[in-house]
């Protein structure tokens, strides 16, 4: 069994949601509610979950771009949560990440062989002409030509920013990169270019993915395990393979059957969910999907009981108290 | 009345810029028949949203509708109409439901004033009376308890919900013609499935035409009966909605469904079009995919008329010619230049 390169136990953060002139009588949003994962070295892990349900602010803790309110995190030997500014700077050059947006994450005054470039010299991986070359090989290896490095990102498209921004995480040389929502601001035709990219560095290079989208046909390209969020929590985790074939949790059934497939007439159960996703501020009682959920055995026991996520078949776990748990063979 | 309730003819929608002359819209013909969904996709700068806004006449400057342009809806050019004329159209023959719902309405009132605003300008409804239509609207949306929802502030509004105002706005005419540019583009897909499903009912209910805009051939295909695929500017391929999944024609059509992901499908390697879509000021000269197509070869200077497949399918395409230049497929060119 190989040790996990990124574990994270029961990572919390809340925000305050202020009300009125003052801030009275403000509330709590659980953004991020208990939630606990691991990554293993050159696997991908996909969060899902629709807006709102914390995968975004989940990947920002992590790297504690966001400070998490409690939880463990460890990387690579290291909590990274109890570390000092400066072991901290050090850490991130091997856990990196790729934002969604390819417009707003690139400074538009600093050409893209600078923006590449500054990893380099605030590590001290490389300088001068050294640098250089790095650069324009970073540049080609995420499939630009070394010779854009005097460009601006203005002059470029949404696919071709993504790649400056991979290349951008990649000049460290990481072993980790969250990456989040990378590519559901581009066109499809562009997207699979992105997604095939990803999926050649992870193989040249063994690196890990937190894969953080919404999209479930992107996620089953890309990832090995799946884990679905919820109101802040995580509600099922798989094997990607074991999850799409066999969703448990209904929430999860609801968000798979919901995909538009591209097969005109095609005859599918579709589970139209009622209502939307209650806000993560309301006071818990039960499954935090009990009042949108269609399953039959839905009864007045999930309004009241706190479904512990436990596993239901080996290595596939959900917190529904409606799905029996897995039978020891003992 | 006979005949499409909606023509365009040669449409050419160009923006005269400081980079250059952009066409962004140059030659599109489509028709939209009386009671049909209509399907128009694309990728991001295709044409298709300034198609959308050229029927409105939503066109401003530096743009322009050029010359000889037509669209003929119900009988009368739009194109030929007074400001006062075509303000009558608006919002009571033909309406449109935008992408992002917050955006589309205004937050300083409230969503119920919104709606009734609708049947007050169009048809000079008393106060009382227009409330009284947007409730039973906002009612017939899926808004529930929608008496008291109807005073709420779009602000304290979930998304699928907002979308649903801005379509209960769109319904309040009965309009003859809905345009939907990206409706559920913005929403997650558990209320993706809940629009989708409110347009299919609201269609058979009132029997509107619907022109549906989306770069999402899912969506495409539960909704549409029939697809224009747009790519530089220019209509490439149109046909019945399981003609085009089944046997797409046209290069660009048969990458755009190779390279989505699908659900079910093997976790292999996407098929990719190489390239990206050229600005709108630098449409290449002959065939506009060329350098993106694997098949491309010398004929691509000549530009490709549509041709007819099969009926109702017409293909942008020399291949409609040539079909046995489909047997050697080859690097396109834009795969050597830096990628995308």
């Amino acid at each position: 069994m190989t040790t996990p390169l990124l574990s994270v136990r029961n990572l919390t953060k809340h925000f305050a949601r202020t009300r009125g002139l003052f801030g009275g009588g403000g509330d709590t949003v659980r953004a991020v509610d208990g939630i606990s994962f691991d990554v293993f070295p050159g696997e991908t892990l996909a969060l899902v979950g629709e807006s709102g349900c914390g995968k975004t602010t989940t990947g920002r803790a992590i790297l504690r771009l966001i400070e998490p309110d409690s939880g463990e995190v460890m990387f690579d030997g290291h909590n990274v949560l109890t570390l000092a500014a400066e072991p901290l700077r050090q850490l991130r050059r091997k856990m990196q990440i790729v934002f969604q947006d390819p417009y707003s994450s690139l400074n538009p005054r600093m050409t893209i062989g600078a923006i590449v470039r500054e990893g380099l010299i605030i590590h001290r991986i490389a300088e001068g002409a050294e640098a250089d070359k790095r650069v324009g090989q970073l540049l080609e290896e995420v499939g630009l030509r070394g010779d854009y490095v005097g460009m601006y990102p203005h002059e470029f498209s949404g696919g071709q920013r993504q790649r400056v921004g991979i290349a951008r995480a990649l000049s460290v040389e990481p072993k980790f990169i969250v990456c989040d929502e990378p590519v559901s601001a581009l066109d499809v035709s562009v997207q699979a270019q992105v997604l095939n990219l990803l999926q050649d560095l992870q193989r040249d290079r063994g690196l890990a993915y937190l894969f953080i989208a919404h999209d479930l046909s992107v996620v089953e390209h890309i990832a090995d395990r799946v884990a679905v969020m919820y109101l802040g929590r995580i509600v099922e985790s798989a094997d990607g393979a074991a999850l799409y074939r066999e969703p448990l949790m209904p929430y999860t059934q609801a968000l798979l059957s919901a995909v538009p497939v591209p097969e005109p007439g095609a005859k599918r159960e579709r589970i139209v969910l009622r209502g939307d996703a209650p806000s993560n501020s309301m006071p818990k009682m039960g499954c935090v999907f009990h009042p949108r959920c269609h399953d039959p055995a839905r009864d007045a026991e999930c309004a009241k009981i706190l479904p512990p996520l436990e596993e239901k078949s080996p290595g596939h776990v959900a917190a529904c108290i409606k799905r029996p748990p897995v039978r020891n063979s003992a | 009345m006979t005949g499409p309730l909606l023509s365009i003819e040669n449409l050419r929608t160009y923006f005269y810029t400081d980079a250059g002359v952009a066409r962004a819209v140059d030659g599109v013909s489509l028709q939209v028949s009386q009671g049909e969904t209509v399907g128009l996709v694309g990728e991001s700068g295709c044409g298709k949203t300034v198609t959308a806004l050229s029927i409105l006449r939503l066109i401003a400057s530096p743009g322009r509708i050029e010359p000889d342009s037509r669209i003929v809806f119900e009988g009368k050019d739009l194109l030929q109409l007074g400001p006062e004329e075509i303000r009558r159209v608006r919002g009571n023959r033909i309406a449109m439901i935008f992408q992002e719902p917050m955006t589309a309405l205004n937050p300083v009132f409230t969503v119920g004033d919104q709606v009734a605003e609708v049947a007050r300008v169009h048809d000079g409804a008393t106060r009382r009376e227009a409330w009284k239509r947007a409730v039973e609207m906002l009612d017939r949306v899926g808004i529930p308890s929608a008496d008291e929802r109807a005073r709420d502030y779009p602000h304290q509004m979930s998304g699928g919900m907002r979308q649903r105002v801005v379509i209960a706005m769109a319904l309040m005419m009965r309009p003859a013609l809905v345009i939907a540019d990206e409706p559920t583009t913005a929403l997650d897909v558990t209320i993706q499935a809940q629009i989708l499903e409110l347009l299919r009912d609201l269609q058979r209910t009132f029997g509107m035409s619907l022109l549906l805009i989306t770069h999402d051939m899912g969506v495409v295909a539960e909704t549409a009966s029939r697809v224009v695929v747009m790519y530089g500017g220019e209509v490439v391929e149109q046909a019945p909605v399981d003609r085009i999944f089944a046997s797409p024609h046209h290069p660009y059509t048969e990458g755009l469904l190779a390279a989505m992901p699908r659900l079910g499908s093997a976790r292999d390697r996407l098929l990719t079009i190489p390239g990206t879509v050229p600005p709108p000021t630098e449409w290449p000269s002959g065939c506009r995919f060329r350098d993106r197509c694997s098949y491309a070869w010398e004929r691509a200077t000549e530009h490709p008329a549509l041709s007819e497949i099969a009926p109702g399918h017409v293909s942008r395409c020399h291949l409609a010619q040539e079909p046995q230049r489909r047997l050697q497929p080859h690097e396109p060119l834009a795969a050597g230049r830096g990628a995308p």
